[in-house]
């Protein structure tokens, strides 16, 4: 049955801090590096080192110009599942290779039983699910369920390996459903938010949008250039003559 | 979207099959000899409809990454108008098989191969209301998720199906002006329920905008780099531009080959000869379909999804 639980045990996802990402994409390679090897392996590449790569990525990070009236400034953005509530890839899968589990919310794609349809990836709004051509097969985040759930790591490397890679801690995994995790709490404070929430899917991964403006930064600018020596002289007799 | 070739192909072919079954199937179980009852005819025209419905089906199947493990596409039923479809057009075929069998081996059209007439252009027709929403259903793609794509699926199987039968009726000698008139109709029906659809999906708002595809509120968000240098699964498959920048020429092909010039040559039948009039229903018949196959291209190159406001686009 691929319709997906009412209502899951726990919601584990990811925040993204907006503010802090730096677009290095380091979270892109680890994961990359993972989960070639994980659960969903192998995440296959096409021509690697040659002209048209192709290959699939459960991460990837968009840089973008976000420009409003108090000024204009560049954002990294980190796109990856964001395990919905009300996942319409599951419920458009024919086959029910695509599920939600009920323990911990998480969106999976069963690989023995997807038959590459690829319908999943046209109801997700958020292109988080791209197609295996090698394998004929669906393929897309797990939230490092090999990682997470992993015994034989040490504990403190048990979350995903994005989180694990990121430099600037702008990614968070916890559990989004219990209102007293740090994850839930940094989301209240910082007043975390759903993308596309009009379509009605309900992702349980938030975004920290950047903060606002302080103002009150150091200039880290160097000074603007000046007209070649105001003072006049020899030197601004030159810079007028050249300058003709 | 990316128009795959099979897939319009499957839409485009089982749409005219099954309409052309659901007419064979009603035309059997209505009271009065209104088909002709000859074996032949049974065999040409349910032929060609399973024909072209079956074609279409395999032409989909050959679309799957893994077509070995189609049956599965059979379990879901309960959530998936994908599985629906599958499970409705294998159950038409029990219903086709036995009309088949009644109408060509025994040469009978009444009691059970009557009522398989009347279940096989039920199934047919269901199958096409599946087929349609597995694209109206679809949130991210304004172009397809609204009230049109339904029933202009419908129709459009009904209107290829009934101008396929009439060429069949023509070319077996039993046409009558009826028939051309009939699908004349449905041919005026199908062109204004895709005017309207053009017109409405031209008007619509994107269901998203890169602000709240972004998070970030107000002002302009700007694509500045992408997360990479090379075309990706994503943009093959769901940024597909090409047929936008030719919309309003290939719109005009639509309109001349499916509607306008079958549309001419079916009313030119009310002052042409019988010879003629046989002519003329054949060509409506293939222009109608070549017409079709560039307007289901356009239905999907002219989808726009959502994550191309990620791209920029």
């Amino acid at each position: 049955m691929t319709s997906y639980p009412a209502h899951t045990d726990k919601q584990l996802g990811l925040v993204i801090d907006l503010d802090a990402c730096v677009g290095c994409h380091a979270c892109v390679t680890s994961c990359k590096e993972w989960n070639t090897g994980g659960h969903m392996a192998p995440l296959t590449d096409f021509s690697p080192y040659g002209a048209g790569a192709d290959g699939v990525w459960f991460n990837r990070v968009h840089s973008y110009e976000h420009e409003t009236e108090s000024g204009c400034r560049t954002v990294h953005f980190p796109r990856s599942c964001l395990h919905c509530a009300e996942p319409a890839c599951v419920t458009v899968c024919p086959t029910g290779a695509s599920y939600k589990r009920q323990s911990d919310g998480i969106v999976l794609v069963d690989e023995d039983k997807c038959i590459g349809c690829k319908l999943c990836s046209w109801a997700c709004p958020y292109g988080a699910r791209e197609f295996d051509a090698d394998v004929g097969v669906m393929k897309k985040c797990t939230l490092c369920i090999d990682r997470i759930y992993n015994e034989n790591i040490p504990e403190e490397d048990r979350i995903p390996a994005c989180v694990a890679a990121c430099p600037t801690s702008a990614r968070h995994f916890g559990d989004l459903g219990d209102p007293d995790s740090s994850i839930s709490r940094l989301v209240e404070e910082r007043e975390g938010i759903d993308l596309m929430p009009e379509l009605g899917y309900r992702p349980t991964n938030k975004y920290l949008p950047p903060r606002a403006y302080s103002g009150k930064g150091a200039a880290v600018s160097a000074p603007p250039l000046e007209a070649a020596f105001p003072e006049g002289g020899f030197l601004a007799w030159v810079d007028r003559v050249l300058s003709r | 979207m990316h128009p795959a070739y099979s897939i319009i192909f499957f839409t485009t072919a089982s749409g005219a099959g099954y309409g052309l079954l659901a007419l064979l199937g009603l035309g059997v179980a209505a009271p009065g000899a209104i088909l002709p009852e000859g074996r032949a005819f049974g065999l040409v025209s349910l032929g060609l409809a399973i024909g072209l419905v079956s074609a279409g089906l395999l032409s989909s199947a050959w679309h799957l990454g893994r077509p070995e493990r189609a049956l599965w596409a059979f379990t879901q039923w309960r959530s998936s108008w994908l599985s629906r479809e599958a499970v409705a057009a294998a159950s038409t075929y029990l219903p086709t098989a036995a009309l088949a069998a009644g109408w060509v081996l025994l040469g009978r059209l009444d009691g059970w191969v009557a009522l398989s007439g009347f279940l096989a252009a039920t199934g047919a027709l269901i199958t096409v209301c599946m087929t349609a929403m597995i694209y109206a259903s679809l949130r991210p793609i304004a172009q397809w998720h609204n009230r049109f794509t339904l029933p202009a699926y419908l129709v459009f199987s009904i209107m290829s199906g009934f101008v396929l039968l009439n060429a069949l009726l023509w070319i077996f000698g039993v046409g009558s002006p009826w028939t051309f008139s009939l699908a004349l109709l449905a041919i005026l029906a199908g062109w204004l329920i895709k005017i309207a659809a053009w017109r409405s999906v031209d008007a619509s708002a994107p269901p998203a905008s890169a602000n709240t595809a972004t998070g970030l509120p107000g002002g302009t968000v700007r694509s500045l780099e992408w997360p990479h240098t090379e075309e990706n699964y994503l943009l093959k498959e769901m940024g597909y531009r090409v047929a936008r920048k030719h919309t309003r020429r290939l719109r005009g092909i639509v309109h001349l080959l499916a509607f306008a010039l079958p549309s001419f040559l079916l009313a030119l039948c009310l002052v042409l000869p019988a010879p003629a009039v046989l002519v003329a229903s054949v060509l409506a018949a293939f222009s109608q379909l070549a017409g079709l196959l560039v307007e289901r291209w356009l239905f999907f190159a002219e989808a726009r999804h959502t994550v191309t406001l990620y791209y920029g686009y």
